[in-house]
């Protein structure tokens, strides 16, 4: 057995490969492959650019169990193409969440993503639709899709939007969510608005603490692949059906958070409002204490 | 075409639509007396947290009223908001709730149609036009994911290197005809002819099935999509068998 098939062997989530990652996630050996590299679906567009391949165009699905449980699963490889979605890329994973409504099976999805592969933008664009579109009919069937969000490119573009149609996300102090990163912003507003190369400021705009601290996420984790098991083991047991109910919650949720830091102008602001203490000091805890101060957080209770 | 010359050609029975900053809401009269929501994000304007928020709660009151009519929802808009007050609030959160509430309002019964007939793009577009259970378009319209000079910058291509690759293939350039080739716009109007009639042929069409990646390969734009996806349901489903019965 290797390490990155142990459960038990630490491994950061942040540096482990797609693979590294579900061998980590599921039971031992319990992993199977959908359209697997052997099968060489490349990218139709990447050798108009005269760009590289990957026989998996950067994602890994399939099947497994996870405490028993059997799961589909979904990882995408931030370390090719930054995680973006293709055309093939984004397909395989429509077709898995297609497949989890048909089977009833819920299914965890581990974002690494820049957003839209820009060499194939339109196909990748239309992909993220479908996803949300099967995400959405697999929620109504009752089925959980859960978003585990730590890897090297964060979860960006329309990463961040399928994100936000999950029913759960598991996020680590690394996991960034951001519809437009930080490059975006400074290449279009200047450098006033976002300076990109401030590290300090895109993990308090865009990191799990902060997104867990406003409800952007719901389970903040070491990084730790076992930290994560040990969420999405947690994360799987709750099951709520999708309806108008929790969409509503999710408004009055959104509108209250305006409400309450629409005129912050940092997330250290935000963090004062929330209560804690000395909420400049946030970014420097370990996660035990972090936890232990982030009791007045805005919890999302699920509305999403 | 401008806004009042569509709902004009639309409505010719009259509509009753506010418009709320770079918003409309509001309802109209179809041709054969029947109601339709009308909602849209309008004038090239951006989609930020404070824009998505409100149009979500007019899709949500929709829903909550159980009258089961349309929604067209027009979209004339930018980019989401590229700002660090969006992104700090979570931007990604109101996005997908607002396309959550236009899916969950095509799931509840109300035939959900997106009409683009101006700009929109990136995660504006995701959120509005092709969250719609069908998405029209009027001649001029211009999708894009990323205009071709930011393209240029990120991917380190001279433009004139892109446009010439642009020839060559649909999948990745901005433009109207390139996101009718690959799925994700149904049809383009006439807009010489009567909008009213075209509008009642798109509710006449069968709904639920996302047909855009079929409609891709078929249209040549998007030849492997469809394909790829019914072979992972096909092995999924095969798989999950022979474990049962394994």
């Amino acid at each position: 057995m290797t390490a990155a098939t142990a459960n038990n062997v630490s491994l950061s989530w942040y540096e482990a490969s797609a693979r590294q990652r579900i061998d980590a996630l599921v039971d031992a050996g319990s992993f199977s492959e959908f359209i697997g590299p052997e099968l060489r679906e490349t990218s139709p567009h990447l050798s108009i650019f005269d760009l590289p391949e990957q026989f998996d165009d950067g994602i890994v699905i399939g099947c497994g169990r996870v405490n028993g449980s059997s799961v589909l699963v979904a990882a995408q490889e931030g370390r090719f193409m930054g995680g973006a979605f293709g055309e093939v890329h984004g397909a395989k994973l429509t077709g898995l969440l297609r497949a989890a409504c048909t089977l009833k099976q819920n299914v965890l999805i581990l974002f690494d993503t820049g957003g839209v592969r820009l060499q194939e933008a339109n196909a990748g664009e239309l992909a993220i639709a479908e996803i949300m579109r099967a995400i959405v009919a697999a929620r109504r069937a009752g089925i959980s899709v859960i978003g585990l969000i730590g890897g090297r490119a964060g979860c960006y573009g329309g990463g961040s939007l399928i994100a936000g149609t999950c029913s759960r996300l598991i996020v680590s102090e690394q996991g960034r969510i951001s519809v437009s990163g930080p490059e975006v912003i400074e290449t279009n507003r200047g450098i006033e608005e976002f300076d990109s190369r401030d590290r300090a400021l895109v993990w308090r705009t865009m990191g799990g603490k902060h997104r867990y601290l406003i409800g952007g996420a719901d389970m903040f984790v070491d990084d730790e692949a076992s930290a994560f098991r040990l969420a999405a083991i947690d994360a799987l047991e709750f099951r709520r059906r999708w309806d108008l109910a929790v969409l509503k919650a999710e408004q009055k949720r959104l509108e209250r958070r305006l409400q309450r830091f629409g005129d912050a102008e940092d997330a250290v602001d935000i963090w004062q409002v929330l209560g804690l203490n000395e909420p400049t000091n946030i970014p420097a805890l370990p996660t035990d204490v972090f936890l232990r101060a982030a009791g007045n957080r805005e919890n999302a209770d699920d509305a999403r | 075409m401008t806004l009042d010359d569509i709902l004009a050609g639309l409505f010719p029975n009259g509509s009753k639509i506010e418009v709320i900053g770079a918003m409309i809401a509001g309802k109209a009269t179809m041709a054969d007396g029947k109601p339709i929501h009308v909602l849209g994000i309008i004038q090239g304007q951006n989609l930020g947290v404070d824009e998505a928020i409100v149009l979500a709660g007019h899709v949500i009151e929709i829903i909550g009223s159980h009258d089961r009519a349309p929604i067209l929802v027009l979209v004339d808009s930018a980019s989401q908001r590229m700002s660090r007050r969006d992104e700090l609030l979570g931007l990604n959160e109101y996005l997908s709730h607002l396309a959550k509430s236009l899916l969950l309002a095509e799931a509840e019964g109300h035939r959900t149609v997106g009409l683009l007939y101006g700009g929109s793009a990136a995660g504006a577009f995701i959120a509005t036009a092709l969250a719609a259970g069908t998405l029209v378009a009027l001649p001029g319209a211009h999708p894009a994911v990323m205009d071709l000079p930011s393209m240029a910058r990120v991917t380190k291509l001279p433009i004139e290197v892109l446009k010439a690759k642009a020839e060559a293939t649909p999948v990745f350039a901005p433009g109207l005809d390139n996101m009718v080739r690959t799925g994700g716009i149904q049809i383009i109007w006439d807009e010489t002819a009567p909008l009213a009639p075209q509008l009642a042929a798109v509710l006449e069409r069968p709904a639920g099935r996302d047909d855009r990646d079929r409609l891709g390969a078929e249209r040549g734009g998007r030849r492997k999509a469809v394909d790829i996806a019914d072979r992972v349901v096909a092995m999924a489903t095969s798989s999950s068998r022979e474990l049962r019965h394994g």
